[in-house]
């Protein structure tokens, strides 16, 4: 299977080092403290937050930092088949730890001992990359809950096919059952907190993967910087000041 | 700079789901012409200022590829949609755009309009999805035009006359090939012309050729849904179509869902199948079933086709796999039972290009010179071929390659046009060509890229080879190499030596291929796709190119090369006691042929270091053969022959078999001991990703011909394992010392052949080899000549970790695609070693007419094959002549295999010797082939 013709566009018509388009949007969801919708081309993920608050399980609360909580779900409509997805399979059940692990990386818990904070994100429409388009609409819907972080964390992937890195695979990219690195990074810190590989890539031309995958981060990091500053402005206006 | 742009898609997948798929558009694909001002023109490939540029629509494309591989056509846009319709449809004309549009030496630009803002096109309401795709041509084509300006003629050249009507509406320029070729005015482009089938090109161009024969000769095909659910129900059976090689009016067709081979007799039942066609079957009822004896042809109006040969084939891929049963009475044929068919439909066509001649005819006056010929293809299993050519007089004394275009129902052959000359007709190296062609053997030269991947040449091994330090400095070692006499390309050497433990240092030198090909490099990328060095009577083509070959890799005697060795520590009694691996550099003390190396050793007088080496190691080596064969592994036989070749004309001046002596058992023995070894090794590191040989066990119905005939000559083989058979074709000794090999030849062709498989794809099980009668084997030994080989020493590399695996091997899919590239090569490369070998026997007995002696090795209703142990060939003997066909003079006794005159007075049986006497007759022109009568 060709996935980058000789002319060196993809199948969707992006050359090998591009992204799909992305969009934000943040407070959706009214009712829960902080909330974002991100779309990466056909991938739509919601996100909400709420907290951070009182520990609903007294026995989990831990006394000097906060409880970090994320359920991931996939919405039934989100991929073509309307096939039910019965809820806490290991699929999401794995996808849930890494989305906790990475947000709690860079939430600052300390500040909020004996508290909680959960994070809820399901996917509306699934295009493959769906594991970064969470964690950045999660980033935005802390941010938009005011939760105090060490920086944001956006995630992006990129894959190995036809010999060539290719960034932010889409679902039939991802099928082909090659290398699908995700990485996650602190971009002002410029640290990696996330790093997962699917299938296997000699060494050196992983390094050369992930440097794609870490550029796209970045890309996206300033996007939603963007967003996330035109967001004050009007909440500032809003305020009337 | 991106347009996103969502659309939807229904596609079936079992079921039909909608699919969404992004689709983004682009400002930034440029149009390819250097003279553009608004885009970028760095990688342009039309030409500077071109007059016209053609825009090519789908059908254009897939029927006109030899003209578009003609260099006269240039300045080529191709739309990105054409590309896609174009691998959907054929994925062969596909790759041979593919390489048209990668070749810089051709102006042909892949404009990607689907991604292109402005050239793309949304699917309309009610529209198709060739009508949409049509018009994003058109849509295309108009942009060029608007987008290069009035200086540049665009033209849409199409055969679909709506598209072209609908075009001129649109103010695009367009024109049909043919009108467009006429305009070039060059005659020998018309010929390479596919001409339209009737519905594209209005009525009166097509000028009315054959009134006479304007009716229906063959019944239509079903269509393809009737097929479909003919197969479901049982009621049409599916397989490929493979044509008697003897009788291109039989053929058979492997069907799975009956289980048994269905003859098809005759070419209204063929229905216009090619050989290797998959198509659908329908069994006639039972008492149309024909047997071998009633074969009639006489339907069939084409007295000089050929002469009627009813004689079954004898190589086991075309045989008829069925037994015929026994039958009992006289009355019943041997073939009666057997299920007959016509065929229904074709599901999957075959066609390519064919070499041959075209049959003499007398030049036409007038007309401009456009004739129709007939075209003779020189594999007998195809039917003429009827072409339209503008250069006759040129054509007619000379090979060419001609393509099938179309087959209709009214025409009795089918009808293809000239592709190319290869020269004349009967010249040696023209024939040689043929044989290459029809192998699919590419005997071009190297191309530039491919050269500039060799090392600096005059290459010698410099110290920084030697300073690596996985290279082992073995050149105090007296190494020598033993090959056949005039061996260019040795790719292994040998040493011994006394251990003072009383142990044995054995080891193999195998040149270092992979020194010099770097994988990803053009010159790897042909070398993989030649897979195998071919050797013909006369010439060899390489897999890589010369220097690499007889220099810079081939261990020659006095000079440093370098070297993967493998070096073993052995008992006396040939037992390894430790095996290891290294590159290195040697030096080769002698580079000896068979027949020195066994004078060498013969000669008790000599007592020279080299000597003792060799006879050490021939001690060895038989005990390791010995142990091979306890172990049960088989000797085989070919009928191999050796033909003495002129040094000035090349003629063949004699023939004969190859001989075999201990110095070639020797080095064979060393190099399956190596390459064991290497097999071992690299499947313990690498389980999943490793290049290893396999030789499938026999099952019982492929041997049955085999048992038959030992049977009848009262030999008890026992099949039911190699060491079993192996024993027993050890037994099977008859009056005349060539019995046992005869008996071995058979054996040899009942089995299947031996392959490549990359160890992921099998359970460990399936890797044995059975004529080797080893678990594991692989091919090492030989990178010069073979790809396989190469791919090993990187393994090997890899696993004793001084250089990493290249990326290939973590694909599995595409290191089985190798696999099977490998092993077609591999194929190919055996058939035409056979084919060229046939050609000089076809020229040494042109002039000299022979009396010999030979052996049956199968009976048939209407004569029987022999073998001639002289010169290694075999070929029908007939009993009756095509008068008398089907007198029913002769029948077969199946029990006995005998073949016996109906008064008794005379019979043959199998393994007789019978005196025969050969001579090369032409029955038709330009056809000449061996015959064999009895005296």
């Amino acid at each position: 299977m060709e996935y980058v013709s000789p002319e060196g566009l993809r199948l969707d018509g992006r050359r090998p080092m591009e992204m799909r388009q992305i969009r934000a949007e943040i407070g959706s969801v009214s009712k829960a403290d902080g909330s974002a919708i991100f779309e990466m081309g056909n991938t739509k993920v919601i996100a909400a937050v709420y907290g951070p608050r009182e520990v609903q399980n007294r026995s989990q609360q831990i006394s000097d930092r906060a409880l970090v909580r994320c359920e991931y779900s996939m919405a039934n409509f989100s991929t073509g088949d309307r096939m039910r997805k019965p809820k806490g399979d290991r699929r999401s059940t794995e996808i849930s730890l890494v989305i906790r692990q990475t947000m709690e990386a860079c939430i600052l818990t300390h500040l909020m001992p004996r508290s909680q904070i959960d994070i809820y994100v399901q996917v509306l429409q699934a295009d493959g990359g769906t594991r970064s388009a969470c964690i950045n609409a999660a980033t935005l819907a802390l941010a938009d809950a005011g939760i105090p972080m060490r920086d944001l964390v956006t995630s992006c992937s990129a894959g190995y096919l036809n010999s060539t890195p290719l960034l932010d695979l889409n679902y039939v990219e991802d099928s082909a059952g090659g290398p699908d690195v995700t990485v996650g990074i602190l971009p002002k810190l410029d640290k990696v907190t996330l790093l997962q590989m699917d299938s296997k890539l000699p060494i050196d031309i992983l390094e050369n993967v992930m440097q794609l995958a870490t550029e796209g981060c970045k890309a996206i990091a300033n996007y939603i910087r963007e967003i996330l500053l035109e967001n004050t402005k009007q909440l500032e206006y809003r305020r009337g000041s | 700079m991106l347009h996103n742009k969502s659309f939807v898609k229904k596609t079936k997948g079992g079921k039909v789901m909608k699919q969404v798929r992004e689709h983004y558009l682009r400002d930034d694909i440029y149009c390819g012409a250097p003279s553009c001002t608004v885009c970028d023109t760095s990688n342009a490939r039309l030409s500077a200022s071109p007059s016209t540029i053609l825009v090519l629509d789908t059908n254009v494309v897939l029927n006109q590829i030899d003209l578009l591989e003609n260099p006269a056509i240039d300045d080529v846009v191709v739309l990105s949609i054409v590309l896609d319709e174009v691998k959907n449809k054929n994925m062969s004309v596909y790759n041979r755009l593919r390489a048209i549009c990668n070749n810089s030496m051709r102006k042909f630009f892949v404009f990607s309009n689907e991604h292109h803002r402005d050239t793309y096109v949304k699917e309309m309401s009610g529209e198709t999805k060739n009508d949409r795709n049509d018009r994003a041509i058109r849509v295309a084509a108009q942009w060029y035009q608007k987008h290069l300006g009035s200086a540049v003629k665009v033209l849409l050249v199409t055969n679909d006359k709506e598209n072209k009507r609908k075009a001129s509406e649109e103010g695009i320029c367009a024109e049909t090939v043919e009108s467009y070729v006429k305009s070039l005015d060059r005659p020998d482009l018309l010929d390479l012309l596919v001409r339209p089938s009737s519905e594209d090109v209005d009525m009166e161009e097509v000028e009315d050729h054959r009134p006479s024969k304007r009716k229906v000769i063959y019944s239509e095909h079903k269509p393809m849904s009737e097929i479909t659910s003919g197969l479901h129900r049982g009621i049409y059976h599916q397989g490929k179509l493979r044509v008697n090689r003897y009788n291109p009016f039989e053929a058979y067709v492997g069907s799975e869902s009956i289980g048994d081979e269905i003859t098809i007799y005759g070419r209204s039942n063929m229905n216009r199948a090619f050989d290797g066609d998959i198509v659908a079957v329908e069994l006639l009822p039972q008492d149309q079933w024909q047997g071998e004896k009633s074969l009639s042809i006489a339907g069939e109006e084409d007295e000089d086709e050929d002469e009627e040969v009813h004689l079954a084939p004898n190589s086991a891929d075309v045989a008829p796999r069925t037994i015929p049963q026994q039958g009992s009475s006289r009355e019943i044929n041997a073939g009666s039972s057997r299920p007959s068919g016509r065929i229904v439909g074709i599901i999957k066509r075959n066609w390519h290009s064919y070499c041959g001649s075209l049959e003499p005819m007398p030049i036409p006056g007038g007309n401009r010179g456009v004739a129709y010929a007939l075209f003779v293809s020189k594999d007998r299993r195809f039917p003429k071929i009827r072409i339209q050519t503008r250069q006759l007089e040129n054509l007619l004394d000379k090979r060419i390659i001609v393509s099938v275009d179309s087959w209709d129902r009214q025409s009795r052959y089918p009808s293809g046009h000239y592709v190319r000359t290869i020269g004349d007709i009967g010249d040696r190296d023209t024939e040689s060509e043929v044989v290459l062609i029809e192998n699919d053997i590419n005997s071009r030269p190297f191309s530039a890229q491919v050269l500039a991947c060799l090392p600096p040449l005059p290459w010698s091994v410099s110290s920084e080879d030697l300073s690596i330090p996985f290279r082992q400095d073995l050149r105090h070692l007296r190494v020598f190499s033993v090959d056949p006499p005039g061996c260019k390309d040795i790719d292994d050497a040998l040493h011994c030596y006394a251990l003072p433990n009383g142990n044995f240092e054995v080891g193999v030198h195998i040149a270092d291929v992979t020194n010099f090909v770097f994988p990803g490099t053009p010159l790897d990328d042909e070398a993989s796709q030649r897979g195998t060095s071919v050797y013909l009577v006369e010439r060899r083509i390489d897999m890589l190119p010369k220097p690499l070959t007889e220099d810079v890799c081939s261990l020659r005697s006095d000079v440093e090369r370098l070297a993967f060795s493998v070096i073993w520590e052995m008992t006396p009694e040939a037992d390894i006691v430790a095996t290891r691996y290294t590159k290195s550099v040697i030096k080769s003390a002698a580079a000896l042929s068979y027949v020195e190396a066994q004078a060498r050793m013969d000669d008790s007088r000599l007592m020279d270091p080299v000597t003792t080496d060799l006879r050490n190691m021939n001690s060895l080596a038989k005990k390791m053969r010995l142990r091979r064969i306890e172990r049960g592994a088989l000797t085989l036989a070919s009928a191999e022959v050796k033909f003495q070749i002129d040094t000035e004309t090349h003629d063949p001046l004699d023939i004969g078999m190859y001989q075999i002596r201990e110095a070639n058992q020797m080095v064979e023995e060393f190099m399956l001991a190596a390459n064991v070894s290497v097999a071992q090794q690299i499947l313990k590191s690498f389980p999943l990703c490793s290049l290893l040989r396999r030789h499938p066990t026999p099952t019982r119905e492929m041997l049955e011909p085999l048992l038959r005939v030992s049977a009848a000559v009262g030999l008890n083989l026992d099949v039911s394992s190699s060491k079993a058979l192996a024993d027993s074709l050890d037994l099977a000794v008859g009056e005349d010392p060539y019995f046992n090999k005869l008996i071995r030849i058979l054996a040899t062709r009942c089995m299947s052949q031996a392959v490549y498989f990359c160890s992921g794809d099998l359970s460990s099980p399936e890797y044995h080899h059975y004529g080797l009668a080893t678990p594991l084997y692989t091919h090492f030994t030989s990178p010069i000549r073979r790809y396989a080989d190469v791919i090993v020493h990187r393994l090997l590399a890899a696993s004793i970790g001084i250089s990493k695996l290249p990326p290939v091997f973590q694909d599995r899919l595409q290191l089985t695609s190798i696999s099977d590239n490998l092993n077609y090569r591999h194929r190919n490369a055996q058939m035409a070693g056979r084919a060229s070998v046939e050609l000089h026997t076809l020229i040494y007995f042109r002039k000299r007419p022979t009396d010999t002696e030979a052996r049956i090795v199968k009976i048939r209703s209407n004569g029987f094959f022999v073998f001639v142990p002289k010169y290694g060939i075999e070929g029908p003997v007939y009993l009756t002549t095509r008068a008398e066909k089907g007198s029913g003079e002769w029948y077969v006794d199946e029990q006995e295999q005998k073949i016996k005159k109906m008064d008794g007075s005379i019979s043959y049986s199998i393994l007789q010797t019978v005196q025969i006497h050969m001579e090369v007759v032409e029955p038709q022109p330009n056809r000449p082939k061996l015959q064999l009568t009895l005296i």
